[in-house]
């Protein structure tokens, strides 16, 4: 009896001292949902009520969706956001783990060194990649196509690091066995290290495709005219000239936002691993 | 025999381990090296974007800049941005996964998630949203009249230090998580006991962040902050998106004006472009290393 009374006694000073942490916390949590319910809600309302400052929810969903397919071929982006980043995400994985799995459990010196010499490539501005990409993909006859969205981030240094670093679990001698088994080393990669790094391919694949569903600058580069126009594209145009119908504009946002907010909340624990993946 | 079959079975391997690594290392040269060597070579020229020429003298891009007061506007931004920003969000996000970490707490979980939330959302979404609450008519300036802060509304976005500002905050708002969760991954690899230790030398909770937490997560300290240095060198969506550089460029980013010398409307100008952007990869590679020496130094 006693002893418990002491131990509650000591978690609620605990608790007590905590006040402050859970204060701060709050305010935190609340500054960073806020934006994003106001988000949801601002899209439910007329323009006039979101510069007024309307925070709830209110009943103007339907006319700002009608006005939004009105004026913009919103499921024709959202289409092509999907596919373009579906293709991304295949194509680097595919890419970047081969090369993450032949750095690591191939290595020597000579793969070493080039490797050390790859991880320069994370200081190149992508801006100054810009100018000579789209010359190459303009060359190649490829702008408006899949290939123009996907080609600069089909081989990436973070990619292939994080499958460098996470191929260490991977285990060498099962490599020997197989072998023995008669089975080739490409065979190897696709029966079994595929299999084996499932939780790695898992967080590579969430931030892949949320950074390609978001990306912006390169798209708006090389992706032209309606037809191939991608989500974030088609609501940074919404908000260009003046009179902007604030309602419909955070309609697009919410669509623009919402897979990857669903992903977000299904997946966090990979999308956490994904972004501190290549740094363990 | 036996000794050459086991040494061509090797070879084939080493082999193999070339082909898997060949691919990405091929894109990787095509489309980030050789870019950067094409950016120089037309650093040094001149002309619209078909009939490039080699400029005279030839340093020519290179010299127009110091003249060019939209460029230096471009560069003083970029810096003030990341000068204030930067600090306050990892310490805002060292602060947080501290208090985070904490085995007593309640809903750590909750609260992780929601400070997290942010990250979701594109770079061009959140752009809109803040641009949208800071509107002249907008949410901001209708709870501040309310509430008898301001007696009219402020052109947030119109004014070039407010709209600096609504840049910096947006950023915070974006980034923080992001870093946070750097900083439970590396607090998580600190053990327990390093903090009773602490506790029972009686040092307090200030003291404990200061000499126990900031010196242990002092890699992922070097890292975030090289990553944040980086991300804010290159800024371009926030300021395309949020207030279009203006009003009249004055909170205009180096990557932003790079773009709009280049791809964007008006004039091709891919000569001067290019070499601004090498300016900035000098800029990037510079202060990466800065960053890389001082974490570098052992007390």
């Amino acid at each position: 009896m006693t002893d418990s009374r002491t131990r509650k006694r000591a978690v609620s000073h605990i608790q007590r001292k905590l006040i402050p942490s859970y204060i701060f916390l709050t305010i935190m949590a609340f500054l960073s949902v806020f934006p994003l319910f106001w988000m949801f809600t601002a899209a439910t309302n007329t323009t006039v009520e979101v510069a007024r400052g309307k925070i709830w929810f209110g009943s103007h969903l339907v006319e700002n969706y009608k006005a939004l397919i009105a004026t913009d071929n919103l499921w024709q982006a959202m289409g092509n956001s999907f596919f373009y980043a579906f293709v991304q995400t295949i194509g680097s994985l595919l890419i970047c783990s081969l090369a993450g799995y032949g750095f690591e459990l191939y290595h020597d010196k000579g793969k070493d060194r080039l490797f050390a010499i790859l991880l320069l490539a994370m200081m190149v501005p992508q801006v100054a990649t810009l100018i000579p990409l789209f010359t190459m993909i303009s060359k190649l006859k490829l702008l408006n196509t899949v290939w123009a969205f996907i080609i600069p981030g089909l081989s990436t240094t973070f990619l292939i690091m994080m499958f460098r670093q996470n191929s260490r679990n991977f285990p060498i001698d099962t490599m020997e066995a197989a072998r023995i088994d008669g089975l080739s080393e490409i065979g190897i990669f696709f029966r079994m290290y595929f299999p084996m790094m499932k939780s790695t391919y898992a967080a590579a694949a969430v931030i892949t495709f949320m950074g390609a569903w978001n990306s912006y600058m390169w798209p708006r580069t090389v992706m032209k005219g309606n037809a191939v126009k991608t989500m974030p594209m088609l609501v940074a145009n919404m908000s260009n000239g003046y009179g902007v119908d604030y309602g419909m504009l955070m309609l697009g946002v919410l669509f623009a936002s919402l897979p990857t907010i669903i992903i977000f909340f299904v997946l966090q624990k990979q999308f956490a691993e994904g972004i501190t993946g290549a740094v363990k | 025999m036996n000794k050459k079959k086991g040494f061509g079975l090797l070879a084939k391997q080493r082999a193999s381990g070339w082909a898997f690594l060949t691919p990405a290392a091929l894109l990787l040269f095509l489309t980030s090296f050789y870019p950067m060597v094409q950016a120089f070579i037309t650093s040094l020229k001149t002309g619209s974007s078909a009939r490039l020429k080699w400029s005279e003298p030839l340093f020519n891009n290179y010299t127009r800049m110091l003249k060019d007061t939209v460029f230096k506007t471009s560069m003083g931004n970029t810096f003030l941005y990341l000068i204030i920003q930067v600090p306050i969000m990892l310490i805002l996000a060292i602060l947080l996964a501290q208090l985070l970490n904490n085995k007593d707490l309640k809903f750590r979980g909750l609260f992780r998630t929601l400070i997290f939330l942010p990250c979701a959302t594109s770079l061009v979404s959140y752009a809109l949203i803040f641009k949208t609450l800071f509107a002249r008519e907008g949410l901001i300036n209708a709870m501040l009249l309310s509430l008898g802060i301001i007696k009219e509304n402020v052109n947030w976005l119109g004014t070039p230090g407010t709209a600096k500002a609504v840049i910096i905050i947006a950023m915070l708002w974006r980034w923080t998580g992001y870093n946070m969760v750097f900083y439970l991954a590396g607090l998580q690899n600190i053990e327990y006991s390093v903090y009773e230790a602490a506790n029972i030398d009686g040092a307090n909770g200030w003291k404990t962040f200061w000499n126990v937490t900031v010196p242990l997560l002092r890699p992922v300290i070097v890292m975030t902050a090289i990553m944040s240095i980086n991300g804010t060198l290159q800024l371009f969506d926030e300021s395309v998106n949020l207030t279009a550089g203006g009003p009249s460029n004055t909170t205009i980013t180096m990557s932003h004006y790079i773009y709009n010398n280049s791809l964007g409307s008006g004039v091709a100008n891919f000569g001067y472009a290019s070499a601004m952007s090498f300016v900035v990869f000098i800029l990037v590679a510079v202060l990466a290393l800065i960053n890389m020496k001082v974490g570098d130094t052992r007390d």
